[in-house]
């Protein structure tokens, strides 16, 4: 990978944590207040079938995630010895399996 | 008299600690405490060192598991009871006892491209920098290093990547990017970026912990950072 795709990926990185944070900020907000109230599941998908805010938000949580934990987990095999075309290939690859499960576990709740 | 039992590295990579016994001393250094060891002691023993006061960083080494100066560090002051445990400066290949082969270290510097590259000549005038502009107390923050390697030695990431230029190298390539004669920053910044570069510091802080000038590497990679990122966004990189 060229310098300047490893920047980027630094970037995308740093930029996806700060996403993250607001995002695990209002996920933790979200559960308490379902717990404190005594929401069933079937409540808490009354209130999120059918809302695009809520669809948008946790699209971008996991857009976040998906974008932000093999970059983490690329510099951390890096560090271990595992580096090259093939480790980056597989990160891609778990790039888009977490986005694939994320946003079918998304589309779950708000169809 | 009061005596140290003092264990020193023997050997090269492979090798193991010899256990000396030294007097004790009023206000003794480390470095005295080795330099006893190798006059009265054992003369094969190896190590460096040269201006004994701080100033030409090459008696670094590992002290009780901590990179130091050893002629700034009193006994008094890192000694467990009556024990010391000197070793080698970590993450550098040993030539011998405590001497390390710090070419791998310098070399990064020159990778890093810390060195000055003007464009005027002795005709032109004197560039003029304001002593409270931003950019050279960015500068002043750092200048002082004098390469010795504690901060690399006790770098974490050279450690994990032994690519990884350190902090000592990225620190000068700090100074150097705030330099405003400088005309190789292009370069430069791309030198220090990446994988290699300024982008794998974990912000440990180990080496601004340990650096006996005072300097704060982790600062100055961290400007770095944002310098490369900013580049490479404007397409410069």
């Amino acid at each position: 990978m060229n310098t300047r795709s490893q920047v980027l990926l630094w970037g995308a990185q740093r930029a996806s944590a700060m996403l993250l944070a607001v995002c695990v900020l209002v996920h933790l907000i979200t559960i308490i207040y379902a717990v404190r109230h005594g929401l069933s599941a079937a409540e808490i998908l009354g209130r999120t079938r059918g809302s695009v805010a809520w669809g948008l938000f946790y699209a971008t949580f996991v857009a976040a995630v998906a974008v932000h934990a093999p970059i983490g987990v690329r510099n951390i095999l890096a560090e271990i010895g595992w580096r090259g075309r093939g480790v980056d290939v597989l990160m891609f690859v778990l790039a888009l399996t977490l986005a694939m499960w994320g946003l079918r576990a998304v589309w779950a709740v708000v169809s | 008299m009061n005596t140290l039992k003092v264990k020193i590295w023997r050997g090269a990579e492979s090798g193991q600690f010899q256990e000396y016994e030294v007097p004790r001393l009023e206000s003794q250094t480390v470095l005295d405490v080795v330099t006893y060891v190798q006059r009265r002691l054992d003369p094969s023993l190896a190590y460096r060192f040269a201006c004994r006061v701080g100033v030409c960083g090459s008696c670094a080494m590992s002290v009780n598991g901590v990179s130091r100066w050893t002629c700034r560090t009193h006994v008094d002051k890192v000694a467990k009871g009556d024990t010391l445990e000197i070793a080698p400066l970590r993450n550098l290949p040993v030539i011998r006892d405590l001497a390390t082969d710090m070419r791998e270290f310098f070399d990064k510097w020159a990778k890093a491209r810390g060195r000055f590259t003007g464009a005027q000549t002795r005709k032109d005038e004197f560039a003029e920098v304001k002593p409270e502009s931003k950019q050279r107390k960015a500068v002043d923050a750092a200048i002082e290093c004098i390469g010795c390697g504690v901060c690399y030695s006790s770098c974490e990431v050279v450690t994990w990547k032994p690519d990884y230029l350190g902090p000592a190298a990225l620190s000068r390539a700090w100074t150097l990017a705030n330099d405003v004669r400088d005309v190789a920053q292009k370069e430069r910044l791309a030198a220090v970026a990446g994988d290699a570069g300024c982008h794998s510091c974990h912000t440990h802080l180990n080496c601004t912990e340990r650096c006996p000038k005072g300097i704060s590497p982790t600062a100055g990679i961290a400007g770095l950072k944002r310098l490369v990122l900013a580049a490479t966004l404007k397409g410069d990189l």
